[in-house]
This record gives structure tokens, sequence and C-alpha cells, in this order.
């Protein structure tokens, strides 16, 4: 089946909560909704699934209008962000419960709920109750009572956003598996970047109830098509500067020039965004990363595997935050001063009206 | 302000413990030098809550002591250790203006009131509260409230030591790092012992100088974030610090090469004293360990590549064990075939978990 | 609004419309027809106007007189049991255990007035203080107090209040423990920590997380205080005198005793607007404070 979303709007009082989001999603794929809080993901969700109908636009499922048809009418399964389960039955009665709904056939529904479990690594577990797991293994019967459905769509609020982080990482390398042996339309809400790059399939950015981009996860993620697509896709934040583009060269506002080759030879002169992510921020001196920035440590937060360094960097009078992501761990003390260094071939560069001008892969390719 | 010594300290919640089995927390033996900021660190169930309450006063251990600047306080009440402590969940007096709850503590030790005034002064400039200072304490959101938690604690500057017990539970995400870095900047002008009690690694590694890493009631590695990470002294400490974690494996070591399944792997050391009959493993970090064309190393079968966007993380079957290794710019991956190059130098070797010192390679020879 | 809503639902309200029709309206309406009339017996009427309204109202007439008296007797009434209970409540639910088998225990203890009916706890304690065969009468007599609820009013009231008090302190107590089970143990060790006193303990932390179940406790005991009659009525039938004749007791004798339907008719619903008055600013009083708190939270 495919799901196609025609100018939806939805508005609750003077509250715009989607608006115009078109969207054609189709059979067996894996479609990530990437927002912050608030962004929409819910809302877009529940008219999705028929919770909620749309104030303006249509829905359609193959070609057939289904706008204003209540959820109980759609083949639709929804796992949430909390571990919703029945309390009181077994794993297997909580996988088994939406086929008993439906009346199906004992054999049938066994064979269901252990193709399911399977799938999901539930077998130990069967006999339990959902109390008795961890919230992992509970979130994994939300997911697998979701699948053995065999819904059309299944829609997935930040299932993972309760757990903790190496559950977290556990579950989602295994979810693309778990889809894939699916058939059906999967939506997963998230608000980690991360996430999104990880499942792969699509990407819809969301910012403030509008789908800024959707398509192919990396395509999304490596060419933005604006501003605000790059910065809702981009953790730790984009780092974000003014430049000017004149007399063949591209000067930032910190101060620091860069040769106008490549794709920024291309792009008239006038004022620019600058974006880079904090991982083409270095703190070491590499080849090719000439633009050095002097910047004062704020903090240093250590994940492990890598330390997120917020800095400050005077521009054109005024101290900018930015974030450098580097390998390993690396302790710096507030208020130590370095230098930071910036591959000019990594810099995304948006126009005045916030569209991508330039990006870095063009750049290098020229 | 006191150096905090835990003299052979164990507990059990259970009467006449039997076995090591029996212990919520195994005999530790540490010393905390005053003015230090250090982490506890472990998932739930690992025994950092019962050391917690054993430092806090609220658990009088079954065994050893535990000293204040030499003073045994093992069997003191909470209220005459002179210790303050920040809890999961901001608890702040709801009829009290921010001013009278900062001063609280104070107040009720009858401190001179121009010393009050100027203390919570000082403590609110550090938190950013000096704005809401008159305001009633219920009408502000939780991590002003949490601050204002904080706030108490940090208010009387004799105390022995500040307890954080998961204080950043209830933050907004991107609250906070600016609440990590303020701890921080906090521990930087204060003078105080800070012990923080967290699952989270993040938290764990960025306010701490020396981090405990505990499991199952045991502290497995005291160290720097650094040491955590290069050198774990546990595989349990690799895995859990750093995403994806350190990848372990069984193997056999001749001399200064192991062998994991008829491979061989060579060794930056030798290991002529390993113990017999224990079970030994190496261990390794993805991010010392890279993916390269089939026959330049380890011979690996490709199971799927995740792409974070900063780095690319290659999963793979390494004689049918998961395996992962980090790919560099450049290679691309042509069928499953691939191998795997691990740095010799960080390759670890544990026995029954715990790490093996290695002797330099020239020492056995002689 | 814009949910895909299913307008069947309000068929299913439809029953309790029906049921909320035949039980409350109809027969109140009965009464408001009483009140507007007069009868000589013999199901004669005769239209009264708001007659008996305005001598009800009116202090200096037989009927005004009485209700008025019956009424501040009500009100002292009150008083006085609120004054009793809500303070005496919670020092029983402080004094509780928090953890452990004797919480069980004591809760089943709380709990066993609160399940003995009205009439019973009246004729308990009816034969309980008589001077002649009743336990509590007779020692006090022989102790040398004067104390006869038959004969005197100040022993009749205090039998009554302490009855009430013996029977329904435990409600209070009960919901002043659910309140303070509420406040997590990180309070109180944060106070310990800080070094607060007992009574600090109290004014900061117990009393605020105690409020809302305090308001609860309060207008639950003034109402039922307030529509008192079993107990006045199986004990002294509302003597001696008219000493504790309260507006219930004083309506049954009217409609009842004197078959005076009319007066009784116009006393009940000015007695019941009282009482809904009297719920109405309690009402707003807990939806200020809820209001108070949403403002916490926004």
């Amino acid at each position: 089946m495919s799901l196609v979303l025609d100018n939806v709007r939805r508005q609750v009082g003077a509250e715009v909560h989607l608006r115009d989001v078109s969207l054609t999603l189709e059979k067996g794929t894996l479609n990530v909704l990437l927002g912050a809080t608030l962004a929409g993901k819910t809302s877009l969700m529940r008219v999705m699934a028929g919770l909620d109908a749309p104030s303006e636009g249509r829905v359609a499922v193959d070609g057939r209008d289904v706008t204003g048809l209540p959820v109980i009418k759609r083949n639709v399964a929804m796992v949430y962000q909390q571990f919703i389960n029945y309390p009181s039955l077994t794993v297997y009665e909580n996988i088994a419960s939406p086929l008993r709904v439906a009346r199906l056939a004992k054999s049938e529904i066994d064979k269901r709920v252990k193709e399911a479990a399977k799938l999901l690594k539930l077998e130990p577990y069967l006999e339990r109750t959902p109390l008795a797991l961890s919230g992992g293994q509970q979130q994994r019967t939300a997911i697998a009572r979701a699948l053995v459905k065999r819904a059309d769509l299944v829609l997935l609020d930040e299932p993972l956003a309760n757990l903790d982080y190496k559950l977290r990482e556990e579950l989602r390398e295994e979810l693309p598996r778990i889809f894939a042996a699916s058939g059906a339309i999967f939506v997963y809400a998230t608000t980690e970047p991360a996430e999104a790059l990880l499942l792969g399939g699509n990407t819809a950015t969301l910012f403030e109830g509008r789908v800024t981009q959707f398509g192919p996860t990396p395509q999304v993620y490596r060419r933005p098509h604006d501003l605000t697509t790059a910065q809702v896709f981009s953790d730790p934040p984009l780092n974000t500067l003014g430049a000017t583009k004149a007399d063949g060269r591209v000067t930032l506002d910190t101060g620091a020039i860069v040769p106008a080759a490549g794709a920024f030879a291309a792009v008239p002169d006038g004022r620019y965004t600058v974006g880079f992510r904090a991982h083409h921020l270095m703190l070491d001196a590499v080849e090719g990363a000439s633009i050095a920035l002097s910047a004062t440590v704020s903090v240093a937060e250590i994940t492990g595997s890598e330390s997120y360094v917020h800095l400050d960097v005077a521009a054109d009078g005024a101290a900018h935050r930015f974030v450098s992501l580097v390998p390993g761990v690396r302790r710096l003390d507030p208020e130590m001063r370095i230098t930071a260094h910036l591959d000019p071939h990594r810099l995304f560069l948006f126009d005045a009206g916030g569209n991508l001008a330039a990006a870095p892969d063009l750049a290098r390719a020229a | 302000m006191a150096r905090i010594v835990l003299d052979e300290l164990a507990h059990s919640y259970k009467p006449g413990p039997k076995g090591p089995q029996d212990y919520a927390l195994k005999r530790i033996d540490h010393v905390w030098r005053q003015g230090g900021a250090y982490a506890l660190l472990g998932p739930s169930g690992c025994g950092k809550t019962t050391l917690l309450n054993i430092i806090s006063g609220l658990v009088v251990p079954t065994e050893g002591r535990i000293l204040f600047d030499d003073r045994d306080v093992t069997r003191l009440p909470t209220e005459a250790r002179n210790i303050a402590q920040v809890f999961q969940f901001p608890v702040v007096y709801d009829t009290m203006t921010v001013r009278e709850n900062l001063a609280f503590p104070l107040k009720n030790r009858r401190v001179e009131a121009s010393v009050v005034r100027r203390r919570v002064e000082e403590i609110a400039r550090l938190l950013g509260l000096s704005r809401v200072l008159d305001r009633r304490a219920n009408n502000l959101t939780a991590d002003m409230k949490q601050k204002i938690s904080l706030g108490r604690g940090l208010v009387r500057p004799d105390v022995a030591a500040i307890l954080f017990d998961e204080p950043l539970t209830v933050i907004d995400p991107h609250l906070k790092w600016q609440l990590r870095s303020t701890l921080k900047e906090i521990h930087r002008e204060l003078d105080l012992t800070m012990i923080y009690v967290t699952h989270d690694q993040t938290e764990a590694l960025t306010f701490a100088d020396e981090v405990v890493v505990m499991y199952d009631g045991a502290v497995v590695q005291t160290g720097t974030p650094d040491a955590l990470f290069e050198r774990p002294e546990h595989t349990f400490v690799g895995h859990f610090i750093g995403s994806p974690g350190m990848n372990v494996l069984p193997c056999t070591v001749e001399g200064t090469t192991a062998r994991v399944d008829g491979q061989t792997i060579p060794l930056a050391g030798a290991y002529p004293d390993l113990p017999q009959g224990r079970r030994i493993e190496l261990g390794v970090r993805p991010e010392f360990t890279t993916l390269a064309a089939k026959g330049a190393g380890l011979p690996v079968r490709v199971k799927r590549i995740d792409d974070l966007g900063r780095v690319r993380i290659a999963r793979v079957d390494l004689g049918g064990r998961p395996f992962a290794a980090t790919v560099p710019e450049g290679v691309a991956v042509d069928g499953d075939e691939a191998s795997v190059i691990l740095d010799p130098t960080r390759v670890h070797i544990y026995a029954d978990g715990h790490l093996v010192a290695a002797l330099p390679a020239g020492a056995t020879a002689a | 609004m814009n949910k895909t809503v299913n307008q069947k639902a309000w068929f299913l309200v439809l029953p309790v419309f029906v049921v909320v029709a035949f039980s409350a309206i109809v027969p109140l309406m009965t009464v408001v027809n009483y009140s507007v009339q007069d009868t000589f017996g013999n199901n004669q009427f005769f239209w009264n106007g708001v007659g008996w309204f305005q001598e009800l109202l009116d202090p200096s007439t037989e009927l005004g007189g009485r209700f008025f008296d019956a009424l501040w007797r009500n009100l002292a009434f009150s008083a006085v049991i609120l004054a009793i209970e809500i303070p005496l409540g919670i020092v029983v639910a402080l004094s509780m255990p928090r953890h452990g088998w004797t919480v069980a225990f004591s809760l089943v203890v709380m709990a066993l007035p609160l399940l003995i009916p009205w009439n019973v706890v009246g004729t308990i304690w009816q034969v309980f203080a008589r001077g002649d065969i009743g336990l509590l009468g007779w020692v006090v007599n022989h102790l040398g107090v004067a104390y006869n609820y038959v004969l005197d009013p100040a022993s009749a009231w205090i039998t009554i209040v302490v009855m009430d008090v013996w029977h329904w302190t435990s409600l209070v107590a009960l919901l002043c423990y659910a309140g303070l089970k509420s406040i997590p143990d990180a309070y109180y060790q944060a106070a310990r920590i800080d070094g607060a006193s007992r009574l600090a303990v109290f004014t900061t932390i117990q009393l605020p997380k105690m409020r809302r179940v305090l308001l609860i406790a309060v207008l639950l005991r003034f109402m039922d205080s307030f529509m008192i009659y079993t107990e006045p009525f199986v004990l002294t039938g509302g003597g001696p005198g008219n000493a504790t004749t309260y507006v219930s007791i004083d309506l049954v004798k009217l409609a009842l005793g004197q078959f005076d339907l009319g007066k009784a008719a116009a006393m009940s619903i000015v007695y019941n607007l009282v009482i809904l008055a009297v719920c109405w600013v309690f009402y707003t009083v807990m939806v200020n404070a809820d209001a108070e708190k949403k403002e916490v939270e926004a």
C-alpha cells in the first residue's frame, strides 16, 4: 500500500500543529520523522493513524481517500515512548492480544506470536509478565505486538527514548533488521539525528509543523536544502557564522579568508551564512584544515569514546558559541584558550533566504 | 571539607551473609581527597546507591569503617555528618522564596544574618539565580528548582562533602550541558569535595576528575576518564564506557601473539604469567580497529555499515562473533569479504574479565 | 473538534439523565410545591406564596426564631467539631507508623469506627454514658463530676461532640496520612541535612504538602457535621429542652411531629441552600488552590 498526505494542515484553536505537509510513503519503506520536541512529529503520526482528522488537506491510502476515516477502520499499529503492555498478561498473551481481538485461529495465533518473539529475541520470556522484564524487553514486547498484527502502517513514536543508553544502542542496531523482515510502511519519530542515520531509509525533517525536506536519509543529511534542515539534522547543533563573498573570496566574520574555489566560485557575491557540523571543527591541526579560529573553552563534555567541546569564538565583535566533536577523551579546563581548525572544504553556504548555495561534497568534487 | 576514607567497607542487606553473592556492596577500600570531584558510575543495581547511602548515613555498613578526616562517622546519623546532598528530584520548600530556601541550612545553624546574606547572594550568582531570588520557589521550572536544591547543598562553606544523586534526571536534554558546565565551574570556584552518582557515562566523565565504575556490587575500576577509555581494567568498563563498546573475543595467548579462532593477532607485550584455567579474552575498542580490504588483516564478513555521519562503523562477523570496526574515509566495501586491522598497542588481554598487565615484548626473551 | 468523532456516544449518557431526573429533580419539585402551600390536614392545600419563607427568615416570628436558634446551634457544633477533629487528625496521622507491618495494623484500627453506622454509634454512647448502668457515666459521676446528658445541656453537648470525634477523627487522620505518604523520602532527608527542627519539618514540608487533603477533610467534616441528625436523635431526641435540636432534628419535629409540611418544606429548602452556599465557597477555595498549582507548573 502507499500512504499519501496531500497539503495536510492541522490547527487546534489558534495553534497550527501542521502546515502544508505533503508526503508520499511507499510500501515496505522506513520513514524517519526527525525534529525537536513539539516540531509536529506526534501530530503528524496521529493524522496518519486517523486518530485526528486534518483541518485541511487529504490523506489517501492506495489512492482511496481516507481523510475522515477513524482509526478503528484502518489497519495501523502504534508503539509509544512509554512501554505500554497489559501488566496482568504474559508476554505471549500480550503479543497475541491483537490477534485474539481479530478472532484468528489458535494455530495461526501461535505461529505468528512465535515468529514475532523470535524476531525480537523474546522467546525465553514468553511466560513472564511484562513487569518482570527490563525496559528493553518491555519495549520489545510492545514492538512485537505492533508487528504481529501485520498492519499496513506501523507508527513508532520515539520508542527508545525511555531506555538506558546501552539498551538503546542494542535495540537501535536491531531495528533495521526487524523492519526489513516486514512489508509494512514504518514511520519512526525521533529527536536524535544519530538515530535517523542508523535507521537509514527516508527522513523527513520537521520544524514548527512543516516538513522542511524529505528524501533518502544520507542525502538529507549531506545535502540539506536549507539552513533549517541542516540545523534539525545536526547534533550537536550546527555551528553557524556570517560570511561575505566578494572579489573571488569568502571572508568569514572571524576575519578568516577562504579562497572561493570549487562550488564557492559559482555563487554570486553577497552575504551568506556558513554552517559546519561539530565534527568538522577540529582541535588538532590536520592537513587541509586551514582556517584557524582562536577560541575559549566553555566546557568539555566527555561521552566515553568522544568529547563535545563547547567553545566561544569572537567574531564581528560578538562571542559565538561553537561545538567541536572530537574522538577520544579530551579534558580541557573551562576558560582555557585554544586554537580550533576548520577545513574550508567542509563548509555549507546558505544564502540570505536560508537556501543552500554550496555544499561540502560539491566543493570537494571540484 | 574533608578527606573521605572508606576502610574495608562492605554491606549486605541479608543478616549473616555467607558468600560474596550475599553482598550488595563488596569490600571496598578507597580514599577521596579533599576538594576532588568524583563520580560513582554504574548500571542500576550495581551498588552505587548503597555506597551513597553509607556515605550520607542512611545505611550503617555491616563491615568496615568510614572516616571523614580521620573521624570515624560509621555510626553517626546524617545530620551529625556535616554533608550536603542533592537528590534526583528537586526538593524545594514550596512556601519559601528562593532566598529563604538557600538561606535555610544556614539559618538552622544560627549563622549570622549578614554572613547568610553574603553567602546566599554569592551562590545565587554562581547558579544564575540572582534574578529570581525573591520569587516564591514553587513558581519556577524544574531546572530552576533543581538549581535551588543544588544551591542549598552548596551554601554551607564548611560541609565535608556534597553528594549528588543523579541530579540531572529531570532536566531537559538541551539544558543539561549548561548545568554540567555550571557544576564544573562551581567545583573550580569552591573548594568542596563532590561525589556524583549516576548511570549516565557522559555525566560522570564530564563532571569528575576520577570516576569509580561499579558493577555487581564491586568497584571494577577507578580512574580518570582517559584511563577508562584507553585502558579499561575490566571488560565491563570496556563495554559500558563508549558507544559502541569495546569488542571482546575469547582467545589464547602464546608469547606476543593471541589466537582467535585460528587467526593470529600480534600483541604489543607478552603475558608469561597468564593464570591457568581462566577465561582469557582479548579486548579492543572499535576506535582502534580499522576495516581494510580483503587480505590486509584478519578476515571478516561485513554484515552492515552504520553511517553515523561523523564516522562509519562496520558491523562484521569475526569467526562467528559480532565485531565492530571503524571504516576510514576513502575505504569502500565491495561485497561482504573484508578484513580488520587491530592496533597492537591498544589490544588488551583479560583473565576472567580483569585486565592482565603486559610485559614489554623484549623482556621475555631475556 | 477535528477529532474523527462518533456522535452515537451521547445515547450512552441518556440513562444517567433519566435517573437523575427521577431521583433528584422530581422529589425536589414536590418539596418546592409544599413550601408555597398551607394545609390543615385531610389533603386540603391552600396557596401561601412566599409566606413561609418570609416567616422563616424573620427571627422575630415563632418559626424564624426556632430556625435561627437551630442554625446557630448547627454552626457552633460544626465549628467545635472542626476545631477538635482537624488538629487531632493531623497529630494522629503524624504519629502513625510509615513503614513495616504496623502500618496495616494501624490502618485497620483507624478504619474500624468508620464502619459503624450512625445509629449504632448513638446507641453505644447512649448506654456507655448513662449514669446508672453506663461505664463512662458511672465512673465520671463517682469521680464527683455532675454529669447527666438527659438533664444537663452541657453534658449532652459534650457527649455528642465526644461521640462525633470518636467516630470521625479517623477519617481526617487517614486523609492526612495519605497526604503524608505522598511526600517523597528525599524531602525528609533534605530537611535532616539542612538541619531543620521537627517543627520546621512540619511547617515547611508536611503542612504545605497536606494542604489539599486538609481542604477535602475540612469540607467533608463540615458538611457531615452540619447535617448531623442521628446521634442527637438517638441520645436525647434534641433535648434537654432544645439544647441539641439542630436544624435537621427541628425539621423532623415540624414535618412529622406537627405535620406542618409547608413550614418544613420551606425550612428544608433554606437549609439546603445554606449547605450549597458553603460548598460553593469551599469549591472556589479549592479551585483557586489548584489554579495556583497550575501556574507553578506552567
